[in-house]
């Protein structure tokens, strides 16, 4: 059977590096390069900080979902929070769109996710809250494949 | 994170260590913001070479200081991201207002 995490986690700002740590520590399953593991990093962690900045706005106390798993050379990952959702999900991913102006945001996290990974769905979640879905694909080194083989 | 300030001549070098996200922006912020204004300087570099993670909350800190200074002789200029920060300092278009430089 293949792989899988789920963590749940206060959203708060401290927990952002924690975030992004568990999933890239989880990822080195794929062998992922240095950018790769770069990539996934910088995805999680737009993904956890609007939760915590977005999602429970003022500070409110809620938690950051987190479930990976591994889906052949993959890595498939599901953020979500409990938060207020978003009104209008097209004009949210646009790149530089922002309704947080006065706090030097730059708008460009769904873009960011979007880049950096090979498929990105956001929904709202029934009952209320976000819920963001990535992947990316590591193609397997084959050179770690066959020492695995000969090793065993 | 921690930030070293060097001054020589009309240029401010601002190296960042670390991982630069929503949870550090506000400190780093208020650092660079004093600093840069205490120095004067005509140039102001900031050294990414130690930089190890940087997500779009660096976006917003950088495109903020250009704001905030725009009114003032200063430019400002990038040296050294990591390849991923460079990704998102193409995307996000932040070298139009920030140009790279080579440094030794
Ligand atoms: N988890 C979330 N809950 C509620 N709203 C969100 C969430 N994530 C993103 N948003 C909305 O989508 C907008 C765009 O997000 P993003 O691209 O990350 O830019 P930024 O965070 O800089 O505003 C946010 O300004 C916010 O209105
Ligand atoms: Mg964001």
């Amino acid at each position: 059977m293949e792989n899988s995490i789920k963590v749940i986690l206060p959203a708060i700002s401290r927990n952002e590096a924690l975030a992004r740590s568990i999933v890239a520590f989880f990822a080195v399953e794929l062998d992922p390069t240095i950018d790769e593991l770069g990539d996934i990093k910088t995805a999680v962690s737009e993904a956890v900080t609007n939760c915590i900045v977005h999602g429970y706005p003022d500070g409110r106390p809620g938690d950051i979902e987190i479930y990976a798993d591994i889906r052949g050379d993959a890595i498939h990952i599901e953020i979500s929070d409990s938060g207020v959702g978003i009104a209008d999900i097209e004009a949210a991913r646009r790149p530089f769109f922002t309704t947080a102006q006065g706090e030097e945001r730059s708008g460009m996290g769904f873009t960011i996710m979007e880049t950096f990974m090979d498929l990105l769905a956001v929904e709202n979640r029934e009952g209320g809250g976000l819920k963001v879905t990535m992947e990316k694909s590591l193609r397997r080194k084959i050179g770690v494949q066959s020492a695995d083989a000969s090793a065993g | 994170m921690e930030i070293l300030y060097d001054r020589s001549e009309n240029t401010m070098r601002i190296t960042l260590f670390g991982e630069l996200d929503e949870s550090s922006a506000e400190s780093v912020r208020n650092s660079l913001d004093r600093n840069i204004v205490l120095s004067d300087a005509a140039r102001v570099i900031f050294d990414f070479s130690r930089l190890s993670f940087m997500d779009s909350s660096g976006i917003g800190v950088l495109v903020g200081r250009y704001k905030k200074f725009s009114g003032r002789p200063v430019s400002f200029f990038i040296s050294s991201p990591n390849p991923t920060v460079d990704k998102i300092l193409k995307l996000s278009g932040i070298y139009t207002i920030m140009p790279v430089v080579e440094t030794a």
